[in-house]
């Protein structure tokens, strides 16, 4: 029995892919190992409920059905994800330009035993391919461990800095690890983050102000610069020489 | 085929109490009036000079006549377009007549110029305002309102017959009430929406509406009603009401987890209709763009059936999207049509 889950924010249509579920057992035996009713509980919940399969509703309040799909993506057993939506143009350009599988509301038992079948024999689509199907910026980060993602406000982060291998993502409240290279991110949140140096964004609506400091580690010939200083955290940031000039014409309301 | 008629039938004068048509007039007036000064002055100081002479020659009479006009506009509409204009125009020389009586030696220029130069603006004026009338002649008036007619997002309407779908075997007969009410609805959406509508029918179309939704959303959506007040015999343009609505679930109560207030208010102050619905704002929706032209669509449609005397306003306040109409209130359709 394929263990399915199912999401979407109204109930009848939950109660309708039930129904239909229970019509087309006899081509695919299905049993329903929980249901969402928004995107974030959805998340929470679906990747230790063991499902194979999700039917998932694009227009959900809070996170949008495509912005789940790429967070889920991330984790080690991705669900194969068959969306369902009403008319919604803009999705169905999105989905035909990636061919991902997807049903229109309401639904056909026949369609949906297709796709079924069609979910139980593919390979999970990466995170990437929902990315170029989504046109709105993600509103949350999220980090998959084994059997859980954590999602991370997009608004709660102070800056970004690359390391090695890992961006590092710093909040209010803690520190992240994400595996997303600095330019996708900065291109993604356009005008959200600045650059203040080569391996460094932060937040523009987090900037308090700038000060004269000695850069990192310190030595005799070491020059004076600029750090910025943020909201939230204590840590100051140096702004590179290349960047200070954009830095500051983007941020003219801070102190120096 | 009576409409057809009447479409080609078109020179009529218009409604003088209507707020719109008494601007024009005041402003085309106080303009040619300002203009003749103008070209008859030889400096900047002359020409205000004259100006201010002319109004004080031109307003008396100019606002007498208006205000007469007022008075006897509905007995104006009965008559045949070329005695009408020979009405106004014995006004506007007859008030002039009068001045010129009172004003005596200030009057500046003899009677028969006086006159003339009245005549000549009255004239122009119905010409002018015969124009206009053209331009917006209600066969063009018909086609912009096909053109404005509320559509109902197809989201809407699969997400219904979804939610129909899922309740003909748990609640056959709920399932049978919302397809009569979707009927309705759509009923509506397809009739042409050139004749004005009672707002009690109004009121029963958007209670349809509201309850297919409430079968959608369920907990997330509560509608309150505040209707009273509300002048159930006064004319409206129809599906004015609905696409507020629909906004208001769309953007306010659809995105947002938790449950949705909404708030329908409907009432008269005076002689005048007012419609307020609220919802709660939710800042980042994309959708926003579509708001705006639904509120245009309808400023629009607003303006078409009422000119000047409607008013649309919308605002944010605490959290709350709000959405104000104003109408005249009207029983009968006389000065409504397009």
């Amino acid at each position: 029995m394929l263990p399915v889950y199912l999401a979407d924010d109204e109930e009848p249509a939950r109660a309708r892919l039930k129904e239909l579920l229970a019509d087309v057992s006899g081509e695919v035996a299905t049993r329903v190992v929980g249901e969402s009713a928004n995107g974030l509980e959805l998340i929470e919940r679906l990747p230790a409920s063991g499902a194979r399969v999700l039917l998932l509703d694009i227009q959900m309040p809070g996170i949008s059905g495509l912005e789940v799909a790429r967070h889920l993506a991330a984790l080690e057993v991705p669900p194969a994800i068959i969306f369902v939506t009403a008319h919604d143009r803009h999705a169905v350009e999105a989905f035909e330009l990636n061919a991902l599988d997807y049903l229109m509301k309401p639904v056909r038992g026949e369609r949906l035993a297709a796709a079924l079948k069609k979910a139980q024999a593919a390979e999970p689509a990466e995170g990437e391919r929902f990315a170029r199907a989504s046109r709105a910026s993600r509103e949350y980060f999220s980090v998959a461990e084994r059997n859980r993602i954590t999602l991370i406000p997009v608004g709660d982060v102070v800056y970004l800095k690359a390391e090695l291998k890992y961006v590092t993502l710093r909040t209010r409240a803690g520190e992240h690890l994400i595996e997303e290279p600095l330019v996708a991110i900065e291109k993604e949140f356009a005008g959200r983050f600045i650059r203040v140096h080569r391996n460094c964004l932060v937040a523009r609506e987090r900037i308090r102000g700038f000060e004269r400091g000695k850069s990192g580690a310190g030595g005799e010939d070491e020059e004076m610069q600029w750090n910025v200083v943020l909201e939230g955290v204590d840590e100051r940031l140096p702004v590179s020489r290349r960047q200070w000039s954009t830095v500051k014409a983007a941020v003219p309301e801070a102190k120096a | 085929m009576l409409s057809i008629r009447q479409n080609l039938d078109a020179d009529a004068l218009p409604d003088f109490r209507n707020l719109g048509v008494v601007a024009r007039v005041l402003i085309l007036v106080n303009g040619l009036s300002a203009a003749c000064a103008l070209l008859d002055a030889s400096s900047w100081a002359a020409a205000f000079d004259a100006i201010a002479r002319n109004a004080a020659l031109v307003e008396p009479p100019l606002i007498a006549t208006l205000l007469a006009l007022y008075v006897v506009a509905p007995w104006l509409l009965r008559l045949p377009y070329l005695a009408g204009c020979a009405l106004v125009a014995a006004i506007a020389l007859s008030f002039l007549w009068t001045m010129h009586a009172a004003y005596g030696e200030n009057a500046g220029g003899g009677l028969q110029r006086a006159l003339g130069i009245a005549a000549a603006l009255t004239l122009a004026v119905l010409a002018y305002l015969r124009l206009h009338r053209r331009a917006h002649s209600p066969a063009l008036a018909e086609a912009r309102l096909q053109a404005l007619q509320a559509r109902i997002r197809p989201h809407f309407l699969f997400n219904s017959l979804n939610a129909v779908l899922a309740l003909i075997r748990r609640d056959p007969r709920r399932a049978e009430r919302t397809l009569e009410d979707l009927s309705d609805l759509f009923r509506a959406l397809m009739s042409d929406g050139r004749s004005l509508v009672r707002l009690a029918d109004e009121i029963a179309l958007i209670e349809r509406y509201a309850a297919i939704e409430q079968l959608r959303l369920g907990d997330r959506l509560r509608v309150s009603w505040e209707l009273d007040d509300a002048p159930v015999d006064a004319l409206l343009p129809p599906l004015l009401l609905q696409p507020l609505l629909e906004n208001a679930i769309y953007h306010g109560v659809e995105p947002g987890t938790g449950t949705g207030d909404v708030l329908v208010r409907i009432e008269r102050r005076d002689a005048r209709v007012v419609a307020r619905i609220e919802n709660p704002f939710h800042e980042s929706r994309p959708g926003h763009v579509g708001n705006r032209m639904a509120l245009e669509n309808i400023r629009e449609r607003l303006m078409l059936f009422f000119d000047a005397e409607a008013r649309l306003e919308s605002s944010v306040e605490a959290g709350r999207y709000r959405v104000e109409i104003e109408i005249p209130y009207r029983v009968s359709g006389a000065g409504a049509s397009p």
